[in-house]
């Protein structure tokens, strides 16, 4: 990636009387000039005017000023920054789909339908669940999606005291506010030392108010939740329903199931763990699971399979309802399905023991230099709580941010809140010994520099395009467009 | 270990790892995972499949698909995308970044999301717009949401009859687990009923009021003053609007609008049965701090630079927590991609162009249509733009037009009712498809 | 009379009115504050509910009232300079607040008392 900056705006490349586009000639006698003025733009929209070859330079620059698990390793904590395979991508530029309209009827669509279907099936297989729906667009939105289903079926108990959702104090915000959206109140659960879930501090909260606890598993902090049994039987004998947040699926790939955990609600990350591209935010899809007896709360429209082996969009009644304009994202699922076709199910099986391998393998060659707080073996991440040498002055900011410079993306950092100087780290099942090797080599340099020339670190990055950004002056002048820039150049 | 071409490992660096862990096997590191809930079987799932394999594959299943000319609208328009849309998304500094939180080395998504952000309040002509959100019908909802939160005790929410559908059930799905009532004010001849939302309004204790724009018939409806009415008792204007015709039509910040969200697939976004698409979300600067998702910003680095960063993230789940003004974390990031390059190549004079011709066009298969004695406009004398709801004549139905044109590979448009049915032109559709379109409704036998 | 809430809001009492901000070792924990969510003029306020919000980049918290009562002012020049509070939170106010039950301040923390409570925070 570029080591300066390109920094031209579109907007500063537009000249007026240029364009970019081509289009069909009008023969057309009527054109919209016809409306009535009061329904008309009087001034064109100012955007930019620019021809086809700039457009693609500009962007093409762009990009280079930008890090993508393509230009190199991303050991960015609870993201699972894996490999995206090119296939997919090639497979999701399908003709065949981009010119399908959502409402076309079944019959036209049927090749669609069984994509959807077929990634139904597989992520139930893999998850334990009776049915998934792939509506939900990004993974909180599948916890929402989840959370709904689980108040529908509470409701269809005419349950309705069942106003809480009850949440590990380790868990991402992203649970609370999801739970908060769903219309839930929040109640933490204290975790114990080793970041695992304080069985004894969830007991004294169960009561008939719970409508379900929200974990991931392995949690946070990488740890697997050995009493996840125990966990689930309390949480069902008051009477509340057990949601997996699938943030952290990657390390059970042929491990263990969710839905034999104990777990009735789930959603899966396709970004994460099933390869599909981030994108720079999205678009992700969040698909949901639920255990039998509660597929009739999954959200509209739903994918079912008729007696005759065609397929069909239904909208049930019994739905918690539709949650999405269609049935979600569809290109992530031909990527999705694509990727676990490629692996198939005995590779599939390998994802999970191979993350967890490098994960462990960083970790047991760094924990000598960085504070280990929770000791291993851990899953397909975990946590350092900074350097181990305290009195240095370098914090976990300064490592991440020196490590840009060494060309690595920086791990997830201040979180989870458990420790002050949060590090944590998921290098994923698709990097190399030898890439894994090159990280550790860097960690360990930025250890020396730390307790040798600790303003180095502190003063890093050096050979970004950017740094230090002002992110105090953004907040207190928010300047969020091209008008305000120029409003504030005048 | 394995010779699959995604995991890296031979066997001799899986020895070596496990011994620089003081592990013996790789289930070693899974000890804490009680046996009884192992896997014990392997995944019911085929066995892999070779990249030649996986393009049969999903060829079989493409041939499986319909590749109709699409007359059909609902919120989702096909429209063309230029190809150097899909060569900019599909380079992988852009494709395989995650969400920038490292701005250092993530200028290419912020600056993005900047321009992105730009351009929606060049078209809305409002003062701040979001990185983006999932879909029209979600950023809606989310607006809802943020109506709600704005008035703080006020939990009424008025929506306009003539919303399109899919988004209103969205609306209502989020309202009813928020504990928030939504309210329909009824249509009077393909508009909102003014009077009976002026009525509504007299409570005093909506939060907000949501109209489409056009609305689900394709009509312009008039709404001069309406913001007036919805701020004297401190309710919020939310127009749901469809971006592409906002190229032409009067912005929605001119009508006094609080927020103005909706899908931006009609920016040349693909069908792709259903998505991606984009929902966007802008709104005034009274209002930013209220406003749910992302927010890029401009600032400097310490070399004076111009840089940008998210912004304003106090607002945000994982500082906020359950007082988030959303669960949202992302955006829908190579989407907003899209409408920034999208929008670059095409600017104002190509939006009205595309608006132009699927207005022409759209008049011209009316009269066709119409001179066929078998299917008319029902609201002939409101101005609609690309989108028109048309009467089916009994004894011919919805069903009848559907099927009929479907033998000969055109989708007639969305099925309304029985007898109704809403039609959509774009540049896509030629003057041939639809004089053939045409004549398939003259000749269909009763 | 000076009193305190535990989530580190003051209330400085002079007759009926309670001037009402965040204390010093709350100022220095958020860092550099950016904005400052404040009620109107005429707004209500309940003791122990929040009447508003302070952010700073990286971190948001809602603001609790130590008094119930009627707003009477805001302090305005925080809107432009949010930084205010940093440099000075007991002069730089947020609002003033005309008591409606003035015997609810025998339940706030006084100095000494809020005292131990930022020692204890602090480790």
């Amino acid at each position: 990636m570029n080591r300066r900056l390109y920094d031209k705006l579109i907007f500063e490349h537009s000249r007026p009387g240029r364009s970019g586009y081509s289009l069909p000639r009008n023969d057309f006698d009527r054109h919209v000039g016809e409306l009535p003025e009061s329904c008309r733009r009087q001034e064109p929209p100012a955007l930019p005017e620019v021809d086809e070859p700039t457009v693609v330079r500009h962007y093409t620059n762009s990009s280079t000023n930008n890090f993508g698990v393509d230009t190199g390793f991303y050991p960015l904590g609870s993201c699972t920054m894996k490999y995206n395979p090119k296939i997919n991508d090639a497979l999701a530029a399908s003709r065949s789909i981009a010119a399908l309209h959502p409402f076309q009827p079944a019959e036209t669509v049927q090749g669609a339908l069984e994509i959807y279907w077929e990634l139904q099936r597989a992520l139930s297989e893999i998850g334990g669940m009776a049915e998934f729906t792939l509506n939900p667009f990004a993974g909180a939105h599948g916890e929402l999606t989840g959370l709904l289903v689980i108040k529908a079926y509470h409701l269809s108990r005419q349950d309705a005291g069942r106003d809480t959702v009850l949440v590990p104090d380790s868990a991402h915000g992203t649970n609370p506010a999801s739970a908060a959206v769903a219309g839930f109140k929040v109640v933490e659960v204290k975790s114990l030392a080793d970041g695992t879930v304080d069985v004894d501090d969830l007991r004294s909260k169960l009561n008939d108010s719970v409508a379900a606890m929200m974990m991931t598993n392995p949690n946070t902090v990488g740890m697997f939740e050995k009493n996840i049994p125990a966990i689930a039987k309390l949480v069902h004998e008051a009477g509340g329903l057990m949601y997996y947040d699938g943030a952290n699926l990657n390390p059970m790939l042929g491990i263990a199931r969710p839905g034999d955990m104990g777990f009735d609600v789930m959603h899966i990350n396709l970004h994460k763990t099933f390869s599909t591209p981030h994108g720079g935010g999205g678009p992700g899809a969040g698909p949901v699971g639920v255990r039998k007896g509660l597929e009739p709360f999954l959200p509209n429209p739903r994918v079912v399979k008729k007696d005759d082996g065609t397929f069909d969009v239904a909208f049930d009644n019994t739905s918690l309802g539709r949650i999405s304009g269609w049935l979600g994202n569809f290109t992530i699922y031909i990527r999705a399905l694509a990727y676990i076709l490629s692996l198939g199910s005995e590779n599939l099986a390998k994802v999970g023991p191979l993350a967890t391998l490098n994960a462990n393998y960083v970790l047991n060659r760094l924990k000598d230099l960085y504070l280990l707080p929770i000791p291993g073996p851990c899953k397909h991440e975990f946590v350092f709580d900074g350097l181990k040498d305290k009195s240095t002055g370098v914090s976990t900011l300064n490592v991440a941010k020196r490590l840009l410079d060494f060309g690595f993306h920086a791990p997830t950092i201040y979180f989870p809140l458990l420790f002050h100087e949060s590090l944590m780290i998921e290098p994923t099942e698709t990097e190399s010994r030898e890439t894994l090797d090159s990280f550790i080599e860097a960690m360990r340099r930025i250890a020396e520099e730390a307790a040798k020339t600790p303003d180095v670190v502190k003063e890093a990055p050096h050979d970004t395009p950017v740094s230090h950004p002002d992110d105090t002056e953004a907040a207190l002048h928010p300047i969020t467009s091209w008008q305000d820039l120029c409003a504030a150049q005048k | 270990m394995s010779d699959h071409r995604y995991f890296p490992h031979t066997p001799e660096d899986v020895s070596d790892m496990l011994k620089a862990c003081g592990a013996v096997s790789l289930d070693d590191l899974y000890s804490d995972v009680p046996e009884d809930l192992r896997l014990r079987n392997p995944y019911a799932l085929p066995a892999e499949m070779s990249e030649k394999e996986l393009r049969d594959y999903f060829d079989k299943l493409g041939d499986k698909n319909r590749r109709m000319v699409c007359f059909a609208g609902g919120g989702y328009y096909d429209h063309y995308t230029p190809a150097v849309v899909d060569a900019i998304l599909s380079r992988s500094e852009f494709l395989t970044a995650y969400t920038p939180y490292q701005p250092e080395i993530s200028q290419g998504t912020l600056q993005y999301i900047f321009e992105y952000q730009s351009m929606m309040c060049a078209l809305t002509g409002m003062e701040i717009s979001n990185a983006s959100m999932y879909d029209g019908a979600t950023a809606t909802a989310e607006a809802m949401i943020m109506a709600v939160n704005s008035a703080r005790k006020k939990r009424r929410v008025l929506v306009s009859a003539t919303l399109n559908p899919a988004v209103a059930e969205v609306i209502s799905t989020y309202a009813r687990y928020h504990n928030v009532a939504v309210e329909v004010i009824p249509e009077h001849e393909g508009v909102t009923d003014r009077a009976e939302f002026e009525a509504m309004m007299g409570a005093g204790d909506i939060a907000g009021v949501i109209v489409g724009y056009p609305n689900y018939y394709g009509i312009v409806e008039p709404y001069d003053g309406w913001a007036d009415v919805c701020h004297a008792s401190k309710a919020l204007f939310i127009m749901n609007c469809q971006a592409s015709t906002l190229g032409v039509l009067r912005a929605p910040a001119s009508l006094g609008a609080d927020i103005v969200c909706g899908d931006a697939q009609s920016l040349g976004m693909p069908l792709n049965y259903g998505g991606p698409y984009l929902g966007y979300m802008c709104t005034t600067k009274a209002l930013m701090r209220k406003l749910p998702g992302r927010i890029v910003g401009a600032t400097t680095d310490r070399n004076g630079q111009r840089v940008f960063v998210l912004t304003l993230q106090a607002r945000e789940q994982h500082i906020r927590r359950e007082k988030a003004t959303s669960n949202i974390c992302s955006n829908q990031g190579l989407m907003a991609l899209h409408t920034a390059v999208y929008l670059s190549l095409v600017g104002a004079k190509g939006l009205k162009e595309i608006n132009d011709l699927g207005y022409g066009g759209l008049r011209y298969l009316a009269d066709g249509l119409t001179a066929t004695g078998r299917m008319h406009l029902k609201y002939p004398e409101r101005p609609f733009i690309n989108e028109a709801l048309f009467v089916v004549d009994d004894p011919l139905t919805t069903d009848m037009v559907l099927k009929a044109t479907a033998a000969e590979g055109i989708l007639a448009g969305v099925k309304v009712d029985e007898n109704e049915i809403l039609v959509a032109v774009t540049e896509m559709q030629t003057k041939a498809d639809m004089d053939r379109y045409v004549s398939i409704i003259k000749n269909i036998e009763l | 009379m000076l009193y305190f809430l535990p989530t580190h809001e003051y209330a400085r009492i002079e007759g009926n009115v309670a001037t009402i901000g965040i204390s010093e070792f709350a100022a220095h924990q958020l860092g550099n504050v950016v904005y400052v969510d404040m009620p109107e003029e005429d707004d209500e306020v309940t003791k122990g509910e929040d009447f508003g919000a302070i952010e700073s980049v990286k971190a948001a918290s809602d603001l609790f009232s130590p008094v119930s009562g009627t707003v009477i002012e805001v302090n305005e020049a925080l809107v432009e300079n949010p930084r205010l509070v940093n440099e000075d939170p007991m002069n730089n106010w947020i609002i003033k607040v005309e008591m409606s039950d003035p015997s609810e301040l025998e339940s706030l923390l006084t100095p000494e008392a809020y005292e131990k409570v930022c020692e204890a925070e602090k480790h």
